[in-house]
């Protein structure tokens, strides 16, 4: 079982975001980890290594060359292999663009059962990536994906997220299958993880390594403007004479004002 | 602060003990605290992850790391709460260094390899009810009979005495003669004579595990006897020398809770129509904060750079002990102070910070004997001679090389 896993490195979602001039304000963007998402998926996958008890997991990220210490977390999480892939041409990608880029690296690495990443990247919540990854791969396409049920040669069985439940599908193999939050918890690198980590491959990849010409990567969206949702206003105290006086201002004010009812 | 240059491995080290701190300990610890009960929940998630042998050699069942990961892990698990550092003080710095650094191969293959896995847990009994500061005044004594020791005595104040497998304890072999007649030795809790209770009523550490040691004609085999007759001060000093590192590293652990909540909390509550972090005498009370663990990082940091390179640090851990520790102490009574009556209440974190950072003060040699040292080697009135076995110089590759002890 080899498993490939799109993984990127995000902003902490604890990080306080600051808006200047319309975008986000870098300088705030201090503390990085690995998406989320993506680290459901690198669990996902190191269960499913394990459980097979062959097979490799390689990583595949798209960021600077700082990013690499955090696509080296994902290795003491214990994946095998990392590829990363830095360019210029890879700053300010849109969804379209690294799906491309991702795209072109997975069939560089070649020989893999199962791509895996994460439904959505917690910085942009574009949601695209993986989509568009499986079209260009020409792969089935499993979204929100929160338990493998069972995979075997060729076939999966997954259970994925639905609005208010769960839906278990039947997908051939190779594919692509984005992660939502399951029952599974991205484990802690152990230290000797952590300290095996250096030791494993890890591939530095251009635009020219997998065969891309920059110039089909241009962003076909743009980013207008970011705000901030509202500062959140001082509670109100409902006044009435009696009780069911009240009850009913606040009935009306739930259904008029925050229109929640 | 990257002049110190820290490794990425360092780094990482940094970001998943902290995180295991807040998502782990600092969940349940209170509620632990509150019972006065030792989380022995949290022994097999840290040894799982490596921790409970963080800077032993991978060939002793360690992970490898060197002895400023020590510090690094040690500051974390402070952060959430002192009683959590002290098993790694105890386990790690007072046992299992001690066995690295004055055991023969055999012990350590039969003692430290599943102590560093977490199999099983260490402990160390030097202190007694009558001797504590005066080490050399001890009164556990141990006479050879034939191919083993019968050891008689009380050991008090025993960090994890109720939980430990294994005990180091220091007992007269020369009952004349005052440091120079103590040996050590690796007590396991099945050998015949050995009873361990836990004391009750602490002011702070209140999720430590601290107890008595009792050695009612204890019978131990000479093999166990760790180094030579009449070593057993010197390999007591040693092991102070790792342990007080892990104190003073945890302690700034404690100063950065401290801070962090007092900001937090400052720029939150109002007085007189305005947030208290802007009243003068609360901003000098942070700023002092940040003074204390900006100093404490680079003690601590001293003393974790000397250690990789096997020099000799008994002065400079010292020094960052007693000062880490009392500017725990101080960091601490501000963060209750910031808080007004609600950090007099258990409500927030900063009651047990404080009550915490008191133990520091007193164990691994009181703030005043920290004095006495510093005062004696200023004035050269000491000096630290070379040991038989010195703490070896951390090597990667030694120390990340797989030896025969972990194949089995």
């Amino acid at each position: 079982m080899n498993i490939i896993v799109c993984m990127k490195r995000t902003p902490d979602t604890a990080t306080k975001i600051a808006v200047k001039d319309g975008q986000i304000d870098p300088a705030c963007l201090d503390t990085w980890i690995i998406n989320p998402y993506d680290e459901y998926a690198i669990e996902e996958a190191l269960q499913l290594r394990d459980r097979a008890g062959e097979g490799k997991i390689t990583l595949v990220s798209i960021g600077p060359p700082e990013a690499q210490e955090t696509i080296r977390k994902g290795l003491a999480m214990g994946c095998d292999e990392a590829v990363h892939l830095v360019d210029d041409a890879f700053a300010g990608l849109d969804p379209l663009g690294a799906a491309k880029v991702l795209a072109a690296a997975i069939q560089k690495v070649g020989d893999f059962d199962l791509v895996y990443t994460g439904w959505k990247g917690v910085d942009e919540d574009h949601g695209q990536t993986g989509i568009y990854l499986a079209e260009f791969l020409g792969l089935p396409h499993v979204s929100m994906v929160v338990k493998i049920d069972d995979i075997g040669d060729g076939e999966a069985r997954v259970e994925r997220e639905v609005e208010g439940g769960h839906e278990l599908v039947r997908t051939s193999l190779p594919a692509v299958f984005t992660a939502q939050k399951g029952e599974n918890e991205p484990r802690y690198p152990t230290l000797r993880g952590i300290m095996g980590a250096k030791k494993k491959p890890f591939q530095t990849w251009s635009a020219a390594d997998v065969g891309l010409d920059p110039a089909g990567l241009q962003p076909v969206q743009e980013i207008l403007s970011v705000t901030l949702p509202p500062q959140r206003q001082a509670g109100r105290i409902v006044e009435g004479e009696t009780v069911e006086e009240k009850a009913r201002e606040l009935a009306r004010l739930l259904r008029e004002e925050a229109k929640v009812i | 602060m990257n002049f110190m240059q820290f490794t990425e491995e360092q780094e990482m080290l940094r970001e998943i003990a902290y995180d295991f701190a807040r998502n782990e300990v600092r969940p349940l610890i209170k509620a632990y605290d509150r019972r006065a009960e030792f989380p022995q929940e949290l022994l097999p998630k840290m040894a799982a992850l490596g921790f409970l042998g963080v800077c032993i050699p991978m060939r002793y069942g360690g992970a490898g790391m060197d002895y400023v990961s020590l510090g690094i892990l040690c500051e974390a698990l402070e952060w959430a709460d002192s009683s959590v550092r002290e098993t790694i003080a105890v386990h790690v710095g007072l046992n299992g260094l001690p066995l690295f650094q004055w055991g023969n191969e055999a012990q350590k293959q039969k003692y430290l390899v599943p102590q560093s896995r977490g199999d099983k847990i260490a402990c160390f009994g030097l202190t007694e009810p009558g001797a504590g500061s005066d080490v050399a005044n001890l009164s556990t004594h141990a006479r050879r009979a034939g191919d083993r020791y019968i050891l008689n005595g009380e050991k008090m104040w025993i960090t994890l005495a109720d939980v430990a497998d294994h005990f180091l304890i220091f007992a007269k072999t020369d009952p004349a003669a005052r440091h120079r007649g103590i040996s050590a030795f690796i007590v396991e809790r099945g050998f015949s004579g050995v009873t361990t209770g836990t004391i009750h009523g602490k002011m702070g550490v209140r999720a430590s595990n601290t107890g008595w040691i009792a050695l009612q004609d204890a019978e131990v085999p000479a093999e166990n006897r760790l180094g030579r007759e009449g070593e057993g001060f010197k390999i007591a000093m040693s092991a102070l020398d790792n342990a007080r590192y892990t104190v003073a590293a945890g302690a700034v652990g404690v100063i950065k809770a401290c801070l962090e909540e007092s900001v937090q909390y400052a720029n939150q509550r109002e007085t007189f129509g305005q947030k208290i972090g802007e009243h003068q005498l609360v901003q000098q009370m942070i700023a002092r904060m940040a003074q204390r663990r900006d100093a404490g990082e680079l003690l601590v940091a001293k003393a974790g750079w000397l250690k990789n390179r096997g020099i000799r640090n008994t002065r400079e851990t010292s020094m960052a002990k007693w000062y880490c520790t009392e500017a725990a102490l101080a960091s601490a009574n501000d963060a209750v102070q910031i808080h007004g009556a609600y950090g007099y209440s258990d409500e927030y974190n900063v009651e047990r910070y404080l009550r915490n950072a008191k133990s520091a003060v007193i164990y691994e040699g009181t703030t005043q004997i920290h004095e006495l040292v510093q005062g004696a080697y200023a004035l050269g009135y000491r000096q630290d001679k070379p040991l038989r076995c010195e703490l070896p110089a951390y090597d990667r590759s030694y120390w990340q090389e797989e030896g025969e002890a972990t194949l089995e």
